[in-house]
């Protein structure tokens, strides 16, 4: 279709189809270095461990364990293991996936929640997934537990816990 | 400037290829920390804190979400500039300026090792319409520059490698260096074309680093620090963009950028006036072409001037000292922090083996690579 036959609106999906365009598809890919604090946490949940880090000036119990207190701006004084229970803080109920097109009705829906860790400090919480509940039982205050990837599966991701469940 | 601005500290990694052992934060953070402790202030202290990045070259949009933590800017005014570290310590004067602000950490760092898809990332910056489609190597803009710049001005591709071999050596006396070597102009004019005159060894090759630093007014600055280190002059241009209808045979953006910088400065004769220049060296010629556009060479002698000796340390004017881009590394957006790091050591007299004996004020430039006519540049001195 020529520029100057193009209408000034009400174009059709083939009309636009057939608009002259250009497209590019970037190629993009990126290996950042983990570096100390995040290596540390991840290698602790390939062992099934969540690792908080330990800061003693504001005495915060800090995760996911890093190097430094971001607030004291020191170098962290130790990293120790916290537990693998929590308590839902929020959470959404999404019905969509992640390139935004729509779950089929019988498909289950996503939970993504922000999980306060007992043994961090209040507020520490860590994002991930609730499993094996109904979405609409799902209750802000909701004490929940870890569900692991078996030993020999775990890759030092967050994605070694499968989901947190009730419990 | 209404109110003089000053360097009241620095903080530098070294650089290298890669950086396995470190992620960019704590990276910064170890920057941080080096330049807070030589200021004599707690992150607490500073009023504002810039960034100089790019998302594309992080991997993360709106990537200003990532830089407070390593700062100690939690909580804190903050913002990242996609520009060099040199227009975002610009923007750090202004605001000094502005009387609102006494004290702005910047900061600029590179991962490029992270980076895997690099080439793709500079082939994202050529127009999608009129150079994308041809499907070259991003380089290849620095190889038609460089035929042009060498036909038109006179230079040789022996100058220019001259250029990298004096760089390089340069690079041997600085600690943080990521490509320090000892070569001569066979090697360099031997070493593998990539867009003939454009050969391997003229690209300057990436490097991973932090760097920070601490502005502040000049009554904190008198306060804080027995030796600042003055921002005399700043500006930053953007040329002719469209690479199709440029004259290569000078940067437009260096000269504008120098003119504006040295009457700020007060620079009337800069062969004379300047002690050092760290000039922005990320292909060879580039140093050339950037030494004539900014007036310390005449047209067609900069070539001259390094083969002679002139530029080298020891010289009338000593040329990246540091070893520059080709000797240190390209470390993209924080590579002008490089060249002020490198000025500020030299003007305190701290420099080591590479000191240039009563070294009063130098010149700091930058560009931002190809594809663009964008470039900045900053007179500093201690007195």
């Amino acid at each position: 279709m020529k520029i100057e036959n193009v209408p000034v609106k009400g174009l059709s999906s083939d009309e636009y189809e057939k608009t002259l365009k250009i497209s590019w598809k970037p190629t993009l890919q990126y290996a950042w270095d983990n570096g100390i604090g995040i290596g540390k946490y991840l290698q602790s949940l390939k062992e099934g461990k969540i690792l908080a880090a330990y800061c003693e000036k504001c005495g915060r119990i800090m995760l996911p364990a890093r190097a430094f207190c971001e607030m004291c701006f020191r170098p962290t004084d130790k990293y120790l293991p916290v537990k693998d229970t929590g308590t839902v803080n929020t959470f959404a109920i999404c019905h969509v996936n992640w390139d935004a097109s729509r779950l089929k009705p019988d498909e289950p829906r996503y939970i993504p929640a922000v999980i306060e860790i007992d043994g961090a400090s209040p507020g520490q919480g860590i994002m991930h997934l609730l499993g094996n509940v109904e979405p609409a039982k799902v209750r802000i205050g909701m004490k929940v537990k870890a569900v692991w990837k078996p030993a020999d599966k775990r890759e030092g991701s967050i994605t070694d816990i499968l989901f947190f469940e009730p419990y | 400037m209404k109110e003089r601005v000053a360097i009241v500290g620095i903080g530098v990694t070294g650089f290298s290829s890669v950086s396995p052992s470190i992620s960019f934060k704590e990276l910064t953070y170890t920057a941080a920390v080096k330049a807070y402790h030589e200021a004599g202030l707690h992150p607490k202290e500073i009023d504002s804190f810039i960034t100089a990045s790019e998302d594309f070259m992080e991997g993360y949009s709106i990537f200003d979400e990532y830089v407070p933590d390593q700062m100690g800017a939690v909580m804190r005014p903050v913002q990242t500039v996609t520009a060099d570290f040199i227009q975002a310590l610009g923007i750090g004067c202004m605001m000094i300026n502005t009387g609102r602000f006494r004290t702005i950490a910047v900061e600029a760092h590179s991962k490029a090792s992270n980076v895997k898809t690099l080439n793709e990332v500079k082939a994202f910056a050529l127009d999608p319409v009129y150079i994308r489609p041809l499907k070259e190597n991003a380089d290849f803009l620095a190889g038609l520059e460089m035929k042009r710049f060498l036909e038109e001005t006179g230079n040789t591709e022996e100058q220019c490698a001259e250029v990298i071999v004096k760089n390089k050596a340069n690079a041997l006396n600085n600690p943080y260096a990521a490509h320090a070597a000892s070569l001569t102009i066979d090697d360099v004019l031997s070493s593998p074309p990539i867009s003939l005159p454009l050969k391997e060894l003229d690209a300057a090759k990436p490097a991973d680093g932090a760097i920070m630093i601490v502005l502040a007014s000049e009554k904190e600055a008198k306060a804080l620090c027995k030796k600042p280190i003055w921002i005399r002059g700043i500006s930053w241009f953007s040329g002719q963009g469209n690479p199709w209808c440029r004259d290569f045979a000078y940067a437009d953006y260096a000269q504008l950028a120098a003119q504006k910088a040295f009457a700020m400065a007060g620079i009337a004769n800069p062969l004379k006036d300047l002690d050092f220049a760290e000039i922005c060296d990320e292909y060879s010629y580039k140093e050339l072409q950037h030494l004539e556009s900014i007036g310390i060479a005449r047209k067609g002698e900069a070539g001259f001037l390094t083969q002679t000796g002139v530029t080298k340390l020891g010289g009338l004017l000593p040329v990246n000292v540091s070893g520059g881009s080709l000797g240190v590394g390209h470390t993209y957006e924080a590579s002008g922090g490089m060249k002020v790091v490198e000025a500020v050591m030299q003007l305190r007299h701290e420099a080591g083996i590479r000191q240039i004996p009563n070294a009063k004020t130098g010149l700091v430039q930058s560009w931002r690579g190809v594809p663009t006519a964008t470039g900045a540049i900053a007179i500093l001195s201690n007195e």
